[in-house]
């Protein structure tokens, strides 16, 4: 019934542009927002997973505005939407990588194009938007991969970087992956402060020069402790940072902006993004925030199976580290971290998957379907990467399902969208159908043309 | 005389053993006996087998006899006394081929101190117990080349090895595959991205340089030859008393790649690096086997297949230096398009566990069939590897190596069941599982043992300690370490300055 009604719509519709059923000629839209773009697009005769119930046989999906309109079985199509007849295809939110180094590391090697870790070892007053680059090639790369929104983590490592990260890292910022401009990018600016906990480390690798560093125990313990205290220094300064600018009055204080930058965490307005992978790592991580009464969301977690039940009573959420790693310890079952986001569901532990890495963001999907393959329910693997990264850093009012009225991030695709094989063939940040072109494609495309020699 | 004469038999025979020395020690290394854990006959029942040459059969099965392939088909009847696997609902396919691999290898992969270090060999590092043999085999890998790194233009000699865990050292190399030789070219050999301290910047620092060492050590190795050429030719039409060429360690690895009995894998990115690769190789009469990497293939793929040359490269890998940043993920595709024999490899032990997946991205980029994805981890590194009569395909007569998935490998849903070398099934994913507890059971009690050991040893130190103490004089006490002298003990008083005075250092 709603599909004859839409197909009567889309004889009927002015603005209907063939054009659209063919992806490679999206080519020409050069990147996004258009100044002249539609207001308005419609979505007919797609299924429609909204993750926020059912999924929706032969739905309609309207974007207005940037927003989501209306979605549903039974809706009207306003006369000046763009109408894109998505029969035989399928409609997500936008896929949301949490942890990334997106715009802020172009080749890893060239140091001049990496901006993604700060000197030092406190860095609190940083800010990843700051630093993003919009031009980035990685930027059009993650989104061929169905990814919309991501967070850039700064002193977050990364596949091709090395060395140390120190302990907080600065600001996380949750970013479009489309814009003209930094500003264009910004979601949120200050989503979480990145904390790289301690390690006690007795073997240490420097890529510099390739040398194996040994430390006895004693040692590396000193040196844990140290960083671990330092830490507390710095949250116990901007408590009593945030009592002197609570008071009412004339400030009678020095202005130091690294203490007000940590006001928001003492305050509980801002969580703290903790890097921390060995159960002996989390647990203190976990304890340091109890005792100091912080937000933590926990980043890496290889072993957070071991302290599952110490996490959901805390509510701690996890982003995981590529399910697609090897176990930490020669003797873990060799499908340890494949088989752990299925165990933590189990327990009730809240958790996304993310990347870890900007050229390795396009893998999200493909992570959280190997989590499917080693036993992770398919709809908690989706939510994985759409919802629950919203829901973690308190932007779900705005991102990861489709619902009205929220921002129009959305994916339309060929086919499971964590799956390998699978194609976007549309894809909508803040409402605005954005090009699927990149300098990969572009390459393949003056390339695959070359006449023979 | 006499005694010169003696002397020079004894160094033509050595001469011939100079000649053959590589091939005699990997064969008697690899002299493998017949499997005693390999059922005599296996079949494997109702399975979707992805032969990879000729096609898909349903419901069928796989006869195994002495660790070779027998019979496949849809209707096998169970043979008297036959093991059986029951695949139904699954998928089986070759094992897969690592083109590029650094698995098993004991210590670095990297002789870094010379830009050509042909002279070392990564068989004599093989070491069985790399827990990474495991973790690939659970990923369906059978057989993997296994390198040195690209530290050097002209690296080390290679061996192929099939992914036997539990055996020696001396059971892991592929009988009969031909040896190989690492070459690379770019950033890494010019060593762009490193810099040893203390160390002097070593030639070459640049790509013309990189070209230039390995024409110069070309042109000693065939000047090499051409000497043990003369002499050969001279003993043999019955000279007598003639001294043999002095022999080269570095050198005759490259006289066996000039003579077509060692392949040459070159590590390798930018489009012009390739082709001053290929010219290189044509001006001295030998052929690069693969290009390994070639991230900038598709640029210059006519040019790779007019050479004869085949490509092992990444699925998506790129951006992490600048040679890298023009790798697209349709690389294997243009390249298979344009006539080369492409591989997908890992050059990583994790990302050898889901090759199956990597090679399924030339399907989304770049539009290679199923099959064409397939033989990109099966028979064509095979074939790059000289193994495919032997394996790569679900052919009669080949060896059994073959992986049992519980879904279509070509998706991020497929988790490996069984992996299977030679007819043995060397994984096995529920037998994995089930073993687990008890694994932990024994890690605690070896755990528990250690400790007691530990606090035995450590009452037994104090009490001999405590009895030195009360025989020193007061003033024979120790004093605590000099600064700068970690003592290494670190439970004695004086660790506090030690360690602070090694932080300071660092």
């Amino acid at each position: 019934m709603n599909r004859l009604r839409a197909t009567a719509i889309l004889r009927n519709s002015l603005v209907l542009i063939t054009a659209f059923a063919f992806p490679t000629l999206l080519r020409a839209q050069q990147p996004t927002p258009k100044t002249d773009a539609p207001k308005a697009y419609a979505l007919l005769h797609a299924k429609i997973f909204t993750l926020a119930g059912a999924p929706i046989e032969n739905g309609t999906l309207i974007i207005r505005d940037g927003k989501i309109a209306a979605v549903g079985g039974q809706v009207d199509v306003p006369q000046d939407a763009q109408v894109i007849n998505a029969e035989g295809l399928q409609v997500y939110p936008g896929m949301f990588d949490p942890v990334t180094q997106m715009g802020l590391r172009e080749i890893g090697a060239v140091s001049s194009t990496v901006d993604s870790t700060e000197t030092g070892n406190y860095n609190p007053d940083v800010v990843a938007l700051t630093a993003v680059s919009p031009s980035s090639e990685h930027i059009p790369v993650t989104r061929v991969a169905g990814i919309t929104e991501v967070l850039g983590v700064p002193a977050s490592g990364g596949m091709d970087s090395f060395g140390p990260n120190g302990v907080i890292g600065g600001q996380a910022s949750a970013i479009y992956l489309a814009g003209w401009t930094v500003d264009d990018m910004q979601l949120k600016r200050s989503v979480a402060m990145v904390v790289n906990w301690p390690e006690i480390q007795t073997k240490t690798f420097d890529f510099a020069t390739f040398q194996r560093k040994e430390k006895p125990y004693t040692e590396a313990k000193q040196e844990y402790d140290k960083q671990v205290t330092e830490l507390t220094d710095w949250i116990e300064r901007a408590r009593h940072y945030a009592q002197a600018m609570g008071h009412a009055g004339p400030a009678d204080y020095e202005r130091d902006l690294k203490l007000e930058a940590l006001v928001p965490v003492v305050r509980g307005q801002l969580p703290l993004l903790i890097f921390a992978d060995r159960s002996r790592e989390i647990r203190n991580a976990i304890e340091f925030c109890d005792k100091q009464n912080l937000k933590m969301i926990l980043a890496g977690g290889s072993e957070a199976y071991k302290l599952k039940d110490l996490l959901r009573s805390r509510s701690i959420p996890v982003i995981l580290r590529p399910t697609l790693t090897l176990p930490l310890n020669e003797d873990d079952p060799y499908d340890r971290l494949l088989s752990q986001p299925a165990e933590l569901s189990a327990a009730g532990v809240k958790f996304a998957f993310g990347s870890f890495d900007n050229s390795f963001a396009r893998r999200l999907g493909q992570n959280a379907a190997n989590a499917v393959a080693y036993g992770l329910p398919y709809d908690e693997a989706l939510k994985a990467v759409t919802l629950y990264p919203a829901q973690i850093f308190g932007l779900a009012d705005q991102v990861g399902t489709l619902e009205s009225g929220k921002i129009a991030n959305v994916i339309v695709t060929n086919g499971d969208p964590l799956e390998i094989t699978s194609e976007v063939r549309y894809l909508f940040i803040r409402g605005q159908l954005t090009s699927l072109d990149n300098r990969q494609k572009r390459l393949f495309e003056k390339y695959s043309a070359r006449p023979k020699p | 005389m006499k005694a010169a004469r003696a002397g020079s038999a004894f160094l033509k025979a050595f001469a011939v053993i100079v000649a053959l020395d590589f091939l005699i020690v990997l064969g008697a290394l690899a002299a493998n006996p017949p499997d005693a854990k390999a059922p005599a006959i296996l079949l494997i029942q109702n399975a979707t087998i992805l032969t990879v040459t000729h096609g898909t059969i349903e419901h069928g099965s796989i006869l195994i006899r002495d660790g070779k392939i027998a019979e496949v088909g849809q209707s096998i009847s169970k043979p008297q006394g036959a093991e059986v696997i029951d695949a139904n609902g699954q998928f089986v396919m070759p094992g897969i081929i690592d083109c590029h691999s650094h698995i098993a290898v004991d210590g670095s992969v990297n002789e870094g101190s010379v830009s050509v270090s042909s002279m070392v060999n990564i068989a004599d590092v093989l070491n069985p117990d790399d827990i990474d043999i495991y973790r690939d085999l659970a990923g369906g890998v059978t057989v993997a080349n296994v390198l040195h790194g690209s530290a050097n233009s002209i690296g080390g000699q290679t061996v192929v090895i099939k992914l036997r865990w539990g055996a020696p050292a001396s059971r892991l190399p592929f009988k009969d595959a031909l040896p190989g030789i690492k070459f690379a070219l770019g950033e890494n050999p010019k060593r762009s991205n490193f810099s040893i301290r203390g160390q002097e910047k070593r030639y070459p620092a640049t790509r013309m340089g990189v070209e230039e060492t390995i024409r110069a050590a070309f042109s000693e190795a065939r000047d090499y030859k051409s000497k043990w050429d003369d002499y050969n030719k001279r003993t043999s039409a019955g000279e007598k008393n003639l001294i043999p060429p002095r022999r080269d360690l570095r050198l005759d690895p490259l006289v066996e790649v000039l003579e077509g009995k060692r392949y040459v894998h070159a590590h390798c990115y930018r489009e012009d690096e390739i082709l001053m690769l290929l010219r290189v190789a044509k001006e001295f009469g030998f052929k690069v086997r693969t290009l390994q990497h070639v991230l900038e293939g598709y640029k210059v793929a006519d040019e790779i297949a007019a050479a004869g040359a085949g490509a092992s490269t990444f699925s998506d890998w790129w951006a992490y230096k600048v040679e890298a940043y023009d790798a697209i993920p349709y690389n294997a595709a243009i390249m298979t398009r344009r006539g080369v024999l492409v591989s997908i490899n890992s050059d990583d032990a994790e990302e050898a566990t889901h090759l199956n997946q990597e090679a399924a991205k030339s399907i989304r980029y770049g539009g290679l069939s199923r099959e064409e994805a397939l033989k990109m981890i099966t028979i064509n590194p095979a074939i790059q590897l000289g193994i495919d009569q032997r394996v790569g395909s679900i052919d009669v007569g080949k060896d059994a190596d073959l992986v049992i998935y519980n879904h279509d490998p070509l998706s991020a849903y497929a988790v490996v069941q069984k992996t299977l070398i030679d007819g043995r099934v060397y994984f096995d994913r529920s037998r994995d599982i089930a073993e687990r507890a008890d694994r932990e059971k024994e890690k605690k009690a070896l755990t528990e043992k250690e400790k007691k050991a530990a606090a035995e040893k450590k009452a037994e130190d104090k009490k001999s300690e405590d009895k030195r103490q009360n025989e020193k004089k007061p003033d024979d006490r120790p004093k605590p370490p000099q600064s700068g002298q970690g003592s290494g003990a670190d439970e004695t008083d004086g660790v506090g300055s030690a360690a602070d005075s090694d932080r300071g250092a660092l």
